[in-house]
This record gives structure tokens, sequence and C-alpha cells, in this order.
């Protein structure tokens, strides 16, 4: 997408989210507000998978994982009396990172069904540990006694933490937007369009690859600190694969490589999960379809449809 | 007699038993065009491969500018000048034709950690990347997707990348495979126009283009050379007809 268009996009975006506390609290209806912010969260995850998946080509089944590891970063320091925001969101985005580099630097080597297998293993692997940590809740998980304190800034109030999350998922989409289309980008593009090419040309890809990774892991990681401070509880389940699906789904439905796709995927799927949930006991028998029937007549997503068919270039 | 551009000695690779490369010895010196001809599976792409650092051999030492390059990969060969293009197109076919040659300039310019400014507003990489493109006939179809570029203009757009990287030694698998005769002949006329500029080493099944172009020549069979020489001294060779027995034999051009 062409960058004027995506400040515009993401201006306009950003502005009607920015209208939903005055919204619902105009309507009488807070829950939006809890509602929107989940949405956000789960936006911020699957636009840091994008970045990878999308540009780089590198099909991560392990994304859950620094969800997972960002939320225990808010929650173990809480369980030891350590509530500072600073200290925990800062821990969730090096530990998240610091796991996608070693994860990274031992997947990236291999490719296609390896590299999705390899990465649905490490995060499997962080599940398991998970539940093995006792003194954590194991697989019961904990609550989480308060959410992160920012002096003045009360994340308590619902409104507060909607706009902290707001921003943060602008800026983020802000610096993703300059990541891919500087040098760094085009170089993981490269590697994702054609390989070999780009080595013949005289890319090394795998540190670039490896970098890209790790920022997306740290990104992960955020949304997981987020997470925990929406849900006010945590539990090894942040980690399972199929969260990893359902936030690889969010990319799929709302168009790789696109950064701003994702953000509406996941937006329209929590949106279909609550209203469908709603109806009926049965929902997943609906919502199934409704997804098969965009993959299959929008291979590029509801950001494609919406775009109109206009070939992606560099 | 200085030392040549690209050395080769006892180069050997084996694909289960298949002796692809057998003990080849080579020298490139600098400026010169240099054939490598053979029928189809004398293992000319595999000796390429092995140039390029996309083959390891399994003995042998390839030097290149004074330097054995023998253990160093494909990227780092081509960021010492030793580019190549594919005998199969390959191009970057999201990128339009500009962008594939930026990319180019950018890996030869290194320096790739950077992580703000938007590269397709790096001037520094798109007016030399618009000067190769301009220089192989392209610079009208710039902004085109590559996907969508005639067969010929991609084979263009395959030796502009390779000379975006500022190459001392141009390697090129059969760089007018698939053309048209018209196509065929202004890409070696192009390739003539680089003669003397940078060094080239040329596999190619298109003998006029060979005999146009090449200062010498070897000639492959079955993973060997056996024979080196100029055109007139290849072409009078009784190994080489004997080579070609059933297959066009290299006519006077």
């Amino acid at each position: 997408m062409a960058r004027g268009c995506r400040a515009l996009v993401l201006g306009v975006g950003g502005l009607a989210l920015a209208l939903v506390p005055p919204l619902a609290a105009a309507l009488n209806q807070p829950f939006y507000v809890d509602l929107f912010r989940r949405m956000m969260i789960f936006a911020l995850a699957a636009a840091s998978l994008d970045l990878i998946l999308g540009y780089g080509g590198m099909v991560s089944f392990g994304h859950a994982a620094y969800l997972g590891i960002g939320a225990y970063a808010v929650g173990i320091p809480a369980f030891h009396g350590v509530d500072n925001g600073f200290v925990q969101w800062g821990l969730a985005i090096v530990a998240s990172g610091l796991a996608a580099l070693v994860i990274g630097a031992i997947s990236i080597r291999t490719s296609g069904v390896y590299f999705i297998m390899i990465t649905l293993a490490f995060a499997q692997m962080l599940y398991y540990l998970g539940i093995s940590l006792e003194t954590y809740g194991g697989d019961n998980g904990m609550r989480l006694a308060r959410r992160s304190l920012f002096g003045p800034v009360d994340l308590t109030n619902p409104a507060v933490f909607y706009y902290v999350v707001l921003v943060i998922l602008v800026l983020c989409l802000v610096v993703g937007g300059h990541v891919v289309d500087s040098r760094f980008g085009m170089v993981i593009r490269a590697a994702r369009s054609n390989e070999p090419r780009a080595r013949a040309i005289g890319f090394s890809p795998f540190r670039y690859k490896l970098a890209a990774f790790t920022i997306a892991g740290s990104m992960g990681g955020l949304a997981g600190a987020l997470l925990a401070n929406q849900t006010e509880y945590l539990t090894p389940d942040f980690m399972h694969w199929t969260r990893s699906g359902e936030i690889m789904f969010m990319v799929i439905l709302g168009g790789m490589g696109t950064l701003i796709g994702p953000v509406v995927g996941a937006i329209v799927l929590l949106l279909l999960e609550d209203v469908l949930s709603a109806l009926t006991a049965h929902w997943q028998i609906v919502l199934g379809p409704i997804l098969i029937t965009v993959v299959l007549f929008a291979r590029r997503g509801l950001h494609g449809l919406l775009a109109g068919a206009r070939p992606r270039d560099g | 007699m200085a030392e040549p551009l690209l050395a080769i000695r006892g180069l050997r690779k084996r694909f289960g038993g298949l002796l692809a490369t057998d003990q080849v010895d080579l020298n490139v010196v600098e400026g010169e065009t240099y054939a490598i001809i053979g029928p189809n599976g004398a293992g000319k792409t595999t000796l390429i491969g092995q140039l390029a650092g996309e083959l390891r051999p399994d003995a042998g030492a390839i030097r290149f500018a004074g330097r054995d390059v023998t253990r160093l990969d494909a990227p780092r060969r081509c960021r010492l000048g030793l580019a190549r293009s594919f005998q199969i197109t390959s191009i970057f076919p999201d990128f339009s034709a500009l962008a594939n040659v930026a990319l180019a300039v950018q890996a030869h310019a290194g320096g790739s950690f950077r992580f703000w400014r938007p590269a397709a507003g790096e001037r520094s990489l798109t007016e030399p990347a618009r000067a190769v493109l301009d220089s192989v006939g392209l610079g009208g179809r710039a902004d085109v997707l590559a996907a969508n570029l005639a067969h010929g203009e991609q084979r263009q757009l395959e030796i502009a990348m390779a000379l975006a990287t500022k190459p001392r030694l141009l390697l090129l698998d059969e760089p007018v495979a698939g053309m048209g005769l018209d196509e065929s002949q202004r890409m070696v006329r192009f390739l003539g126009t680089l003669k003397g500029h940078v060094t080239i080493v040329l596999v190619e099944h298109d003998m006029d283009a060979v005999f146009t172009l090449a200062d010498r020549i070897s000639v492959m069979v079955y993973g060997k050379i056996i024979a080196t020489g100029t055109p007139r001294e290849v072409r009078g060779n009784p190994d080489v007809r004997r080579a070609y027995l059933g297959e066009e034999v290299p006519s006077p051009c």
C-alpha cells in the first residue's frame, strides 16, 4: 500500500477507535470499551506476526509464545510485589525479544513445513513450562492482583487503559510501516520473494530475518503485557497452539503483508465471535464457514477486498 | 604474467555416481570474455554454481581477485565482485523493475540495518538503479511489476541486477536462453558493449552468441574440459568435433 494511503487509513482508523469510549458512555454500554480494547491488543499481536509472516515469509506457528511471555513478565513480578509498569512491560519486551532471538536463531535455518513445526514446538514447550510453574498457578494460571502502575496514568480506569492501548497500537503500526519500507524491510521482503536471488545479489538474509523475528517477538510480548492487564489473570493457555492459530488467522483474514489488514482481521474476528456467541452456543459452526468463504474468495484478505484489486508492488 | 582474475584448480564435484565436475582447471584473465560450451549434461551449470558459491566443490580451489574464495558463500562472493545471472529467470516478481535493481544496488552498498527511511525514496539507491536499467534498455519499464515484463525483458532485468552489484566478474548462465531471434541479437549486442569493461564467464548453447562474444572458449564434456583456446582453435579441434557429433557443430559465423 502506498505510504500516504497507509497514513490516511491509520489516521482515520485511529480517530474512529478514539471515539469508542465516549460513544460507549453515551450509549451506556461500557462493555464495548472492554471489547474494543481486547481487539486492539490482538490487533497488535496480529500486526507483529504480519511483520514476519506477511513481509518476511516466515510462517511462524508459535506467535502466542510471545504473548504468554509478555503476560508472565507482568504476572510474575506482580506476584512478588513489583507493580511498576515500566519494569513489567520493559521486561515483557526484552524477555520475549530474547526468546524470539533464540527460537529464531534455530528455526530460521529451516524453511517450509519444518519452520512451521519448529516454531510450533517451541511454543508448546513454553506452554508446558507454564503448566509446570506450580508457584504461579500451574495450568490454572493466576490472578493479577492489580494492573501495572504507571504513576498518575491509572490503568484501572477503563477509558485511560483504552487510550494507552490505542496509542501503543498506532505507534507500533507507524514504526512497523517505516520498518517494512526501509532498507531493512526491503531485504526481508526480497528474501521472501526469492531467497536464492537475494543471496546472489549479495544479501545474507539470515541476520535480517532473525532481527525481524526478534522485533516481532518483542511486539508480541508487549501485546501479552497488555493482555494480562486486560484480563487481570494469566494462564498457560495464552501460549496454546490454538491461540497461535487464531492470531495467524487474523493476519490471513485481514490480508498478509499489509500491517493494517491484520488489525482489521483481529477486529472482525473478535466481533464475529462476540456477535455469534450471543446468538447461539454453537457459534463456531457459523464462524467456520464464514472464515472459509473469506479465505477462498478473497485471497488477499479483507484488506484486498477493501483496497480493490490493485497489484501489490515493491 | 599477472595472476588471473579467476583461477580454478583441480575442481571436483560428485553427485552420487555422477562426476559432474572432473578435475577442472581454468584461468580467466581480467577483461576477457570466456565462454564455456559443451553438450547438455556436460556439467556447465554445476560449474557456474560452484563458481558463484551455491555449490560446495568436493575438492579443488577457486581463487578470485587474488583471494581463495572456495569456502565463501554466494552473498560474500557477490560482495567481492562475483555476480551471476541464472539460466532460469530469477527475479523478484512482486517488485517493480526499478525496485529489483535498486535492491541489487542496496546489497552492494551494504548497511541494510536501517529501519526508518523508506528505501524507495533514497536517491542513492534509485538513481544508480535507473542508470543501469537505462543501459540495458529497460529505462521505460522502470515502474512495471517485474512479473508483468515480457520474457526477454526479464532476461535483461536479470543482467541489470547482476550489473548493479558493480561486479568485476560476471557469470552468465545462458543469457539468451528462450529468447526470440531479435531479442537474442539485441542481448548479444548489449553484452558486446560490456566487453572490456567487465570480465565475463559465459555458458551458452547459442553458438552464434558464443563465437560473436568470446575471446577464449573451453569445451566441457562429461565434467571434463577437453579443449581450451581461441574460437578459431576450438572450431578446428578434432576432439571438439567428435564430442559434438550428432549435435550442432560449432559453425563459422
